[in-house]
């Protein structure tokens, strides 16, 4: 148990710089502490903690599933670094309680701003129609694929 | 039609191998299968439903029914966010989606949506997932 908590503190440190000295300690153990009651409420702060919160089958640097790989490398193209990844797999009170918090019955799962945004398909579709930009940009983000697109025609 | 399907591949930015897509489920069609369907049906009415068992890429036995890719067409979803048509599917599947299913990939479109490209995509490769067979091959 304290091996998975350290990997996704250290994944924590890695991709979400805003995750890390936020109030109430480290995001698996109040999961963890919350399973009697409470769960929603621990919830409802992680995901509001980082602008982008993704909750995945593996990490960023070693998905377990297509899907949470997809979710890592649409995330990678637009030069999104800055965000909170939490393994599912690690903490099998995590997988079943992002579930029911947000009604969504798969991972993985993507937050922007605290406010759901769906799973893979939906991200996916939000990449190739041009929303994640928009999306990423009331964030305060600016998404690499803009500048990708200025050099390509200058 | 494999072939197809391979090449089609719309995430390609899987990095692994594809694992080879064998023929587990995929023919005949099995209880599960065939319960999704009868339940899209009854709950948006369709007009293009299209379904495909996956299972057989990824690290479950032969003939499981655990992944699948649904696209649904129906003009339920006309004036509805991609978050909501998702939420519709989820509803008439609940019962599926808390038990066997572990995986669906959804394609929700309204009939003119479909009609621009009327294809069911292809889901990116299994990267090992949940436990087991972490083979690549």
């Amino acid at each position: 148990m304290s091996a998975s908590l350290g990997r996704a503190a250290a994944a924590l440190l890695r991709w979400g710089r805003g995750a890390v000295g936020g109030g109430g300690g480290l995001p698996g153990v109040g999961v963890r502490a919350a399973s009697s009651g409470g769960q929603a409420e621990q919830l409802d702060a992680l995901v509001k903690k980082d602008k982008v919160v993704v909750f995945l089958k593996g990490t960023p640097e070693q998905p377990q599933c297509g899907f949470s790989n997809a979710v890592v490398q649409i995330l990678r193209l637009h030069g999104v670094r800055d965000y909170a990844a939490y393994n599912v797999l690690d903490d099998p009170e995590l997988r079943q309680g992002i579930k029911d918090y947000s009604n969504w019955p798969t991972i993985p799962q993507v937050y922007l701003n605290g406010e759901f945004v769906g799973g893979c398909d939906i991200l996916l579709q939000m990449h190739q129609n041009g929303d994640l930009v928009e999306e990423l940009k009331k964030l305060g983000i600016r998404s690499a694929l803009i500048d990708e697109k200025n050099q390509d025609s200058k | 039609m494999l072939r197809a399907q391979l090449a089609r591949c719309t995430v390609s930015m899987a990095t692994r191998a594809c694992v080879s897509l064998d023929s587990a489920g995929s023919a005949a069609g099995g209880p599960v299968e065939a319960a999704i369907r009868a339940k899209l049906e009854q709950a948006l009415s369709p007009e293009v439903l299209e379904l495909r068992n996956e299972s057989g890429g990824h690290a479950v036995p032969a003939g499981s029914e655990t992944h699948f890719r649904v696209a649904v067409v129906s003009s339920r979803f006309e004036g509805l966010s991609p978050l909501q048509r998702h939420r519709l599917v989820h509803a008439a599947l609940s019962e599926e989606l808390a038990g066997p299913v572990h995986a669906l990939a959804i394609q929700a479109k309204t009939p003119a949506q479909w009609r621009e490209n009327p294809q069911l995509d292809t889901s990116p490769p299994c990267l090992g997932g949940s436990k087991k067979t972490r083979g690549t091959s």
